[in-house]
């Protein structure tokens, strides 16, 4: 049960003169749902951006199912399993909301560029199929019956919704989450984070969140890693997060500018 | 796939009424028209569709064009019923070697992101005019004369004018361009177009192979231009680097924009109306003495740009606001 889903072996990001991340290593097993928080610019989002290959590592390595992935193109890394939401949302947003789901469905297609000319029965076949699919999928969140407004129209916390669907129609084994309620207010929070810990279970999912307010992971998270400045500062259950010093100084400390 | 073929022979049946009712000027017209419709189709796939700016669309165009010319000269048409299975064999050869182009324009520029694609495609239009000037095969800058086109023929006591071939061969190639991109639009293929379009990094995390996509897009719509070629080659009977020119990219892309990006009525609807208007203009310079159409050209453009920012249609299809319509009234 606790084999190493994903590994990140020292892995360290340097943009000009800043180290974004600093010679990071962490691994998250199968199953886990396990929290990455830290103040603004820790160093977050560029974590997730290596791990998905939107960014190449300056050092380091990254082991997704046995195998290194910092050499794969981004596409791959998804197709293998590792998909994303976006903290600034990125749908699709002059399709509708259903075609934004449907788009995730590549594994679901196998008919090809001719078939889908000629339209024969294995093309019917399988929109059908993805199409119910992706349904059932907007189901979850309460968000079939807008499958056909575009994605745009949709209020701020439903995009955010949409994202999390869409990366599930990829079928994904981990779904690493950026700020997924980032904009909503405290019900739809908490909401939103009862939805995570049932498709968690329901898509035998292991989920990586970030999360810029500690108090929220607190709840859902078994094991959470904290990082100020691109370094790791502190990892473990939530109670050890709770009273560590180094968690505590480091948000205060950002507090302190806010 | 009945359809379409149901359109095909509604269409053609149209053709037969324009044979026996209009002048030789206006059938041409016609014809251009046709072509222009396959050719804002095909820019329209790529740029609209996709989100990849092409200004090189007349290189592809001319690259079929006389492929399918040079090809006519090696297996010559026979002038009979026949006829339409030769245009048919020019016209998929053009379009196979405007696809490759498009292909070896296509496959390096498209893996960078941004505006790479319009810069080098404008490159490649250039380059491919300058080297058919310069090619003594093809007529370099003189043109190329007496290209195999349409003979009328006898069918029993029917003839068959060089107009209804050409047209019958023409409109098949709009069906076909229509039906094509307007079935891969709505498949998971056609899906990944669109994705790009809206946000690339956002598609690769999906899964989209991104490269690929574009690449495939850009091939296909490549092959298109060069089909339009083709039956531009043959109907013709000239061909001469002039006619590829710059300006003919940017005709394709004034249609693609006015008809609205990813509408493909859209572009039906443009390429009809960018063809047309010069020639309607025509008498009024007659009548007036100084050439006023470029000056009303632009001025018409201005004004749907200011009323239709996102074109004549949009991103819709003329059968969406037909069932908007309808659901309004009734
Ligand atoms: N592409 C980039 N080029 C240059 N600097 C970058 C780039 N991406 C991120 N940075 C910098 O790296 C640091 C970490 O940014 P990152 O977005 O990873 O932080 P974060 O922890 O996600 O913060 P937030 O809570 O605000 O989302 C910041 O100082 C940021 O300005
Ligand atoms: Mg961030």
């Amino acid at each position: 049960m606790s084999a190493k889903l994903l590994e990140a072996k020292s892995i360290t990001m340097q943009f000009g003169g800043l180290k974004a991340v600093d010679s990071l290593s962490f691994h998250i097993n199968q199953g886990e749902l396990v929290g990455l928080i830290g103040p603004n610019g820790a160093g977050k989002t560029t974590v997730f951006n290596m791990l998905t290959s939107v960014y190449k590592p300056t050092s380091g390595e990254v082991i997704f199912l046995s195998e290194p992935t910092v050499s794969l193109k981004p596409y791959q890394v998804a197709r293998k399993g590792m998909t994303r939401t976006f903290q600034n949302i990125r749908l699709f947003k002059d399709l509708t909301v259903l075609e934004n789901v449907l788009i995730g469905g590549t594994k679901d297609i196998s008919y090809g560029f001719f078939s889908s000319i000629l339209q024969t029965s294995k093309y019917f076949q399988q929109e059908k199929a993805l199409k119910e699919k992706a349904i059932e999928l907007l189901a979850i969140f309460g968000l079939e019956k807008k499958a056909h407004a575009p994605a745009s129209a949709l209020p701020y916390g439903e995009q955010r919704k949409l994202e999390i669907i869409r990366a599930l129609a990829t079928q994904p084994k981990l779904i690493c989450l950026d700020e997924p309620a980032a904009g909503m207010n405290h019900q739809e929070t908490h909401q939103l984070m009862e939805t995570i810990a049932k498709i968690r279970k329901d898509f035998r999912l292991t989920v990586l969140l970030i999360e810029h307010d500690m108090k929220l992971v607190m709840g859902i998270c078994e094991r959470i890693i904290v990082l100020d400045h691109g370094v790791k500062i502190e990892e473990g259950s939530p109670q050890v997060i709770q009273s560590s010093p180094k968690v505590i100084e480091a948000y205060l400390g950002a507090e302190d500018i806010h | 796939m009945k359809k379409p073929l149901l359109a095909l022979i509604g269409l053609i049946f149209v053709g037969f009424l324009i044979d026996l009712s209009f002048d030789a000027f206006i059938q041409l017209t016609l014809i251009y028209v046709l072509i222009n419709m396959i050719l804002a189709m095909s820019l329209n796939l790529v740029s609209g569709f996709t989100g990849q700016f092409s200004l090189g669309h007349a290189g592809f165009m001319a690259a079929g064009a006389y492929a399918s010319a040079f090809l006519s000269t090696i297996f010559p048409m026979n002038p009979g019923p026949m006829q339409f299975v030769y245009f048919l064999f020019y016209a998929i050869a053009g379009g196979a070697v405007a696809g490759l182009a498009g292909y070896l324009v296509g496959l390096p520029t498209l893996r960078l992101r941004g505006d790479y694609l319009a810069i080098v495609t404008l490159g490649f239009g250039e380059i491919i005019r300058v080297i058919l000037l310069n090619t003594k095969t093809v007529g370099g800058a003189r043109g190329m004369y007496g290209i195999t086109g349409p003979t009328d023929f006898t069918l029993g006591s029917w003839t068959i004018s060089k107009f209804l071939i050409g047209y019958a061969h023409a409109i098949f190639w709009v069906v076909a361009c229509f039906v094509v991109i307007w079935r891969i639009i709505r498949s998971h293929h056609g899906r990944a177009f669109l994705s790009v379009r809206e946000d690339e990094i956002a598609a690769e995390a999906m899964g989209i192979h991104t490269t690929q996509t574009k690449v495939r897009a850009f091939v296909l719509s490549s092959f298109f231009a060069g089909v339009a070629g083709s039956i531009f080659a043959h109907y013709a009977n000239y061909l001469n680097p002039a006619s590829f020119s710059f300006n003919r990219s940017v005709d394709a892309v004034i249609m693609v924009v006015l008809g609205g990006m990813g509408s493909l009525s859209g572009s039906l609807m443009a390429a009809t109306i960018i063809t047309i208007l010069p020639e309607a203009l025509r008498p009024l310079q007659e009548i007036t003495g100084v050439d006023l159409r470029m000056v009303i050209y632009s001025l018409a453009l201005i004004l749907l740009m200011i009323l239709r920012p996102k074109g004549l249609m949009g991103t819709k299809e003329v059968n969406e606001f037909w069932r908007k319509y309808v659901r309004k009234t009734s």
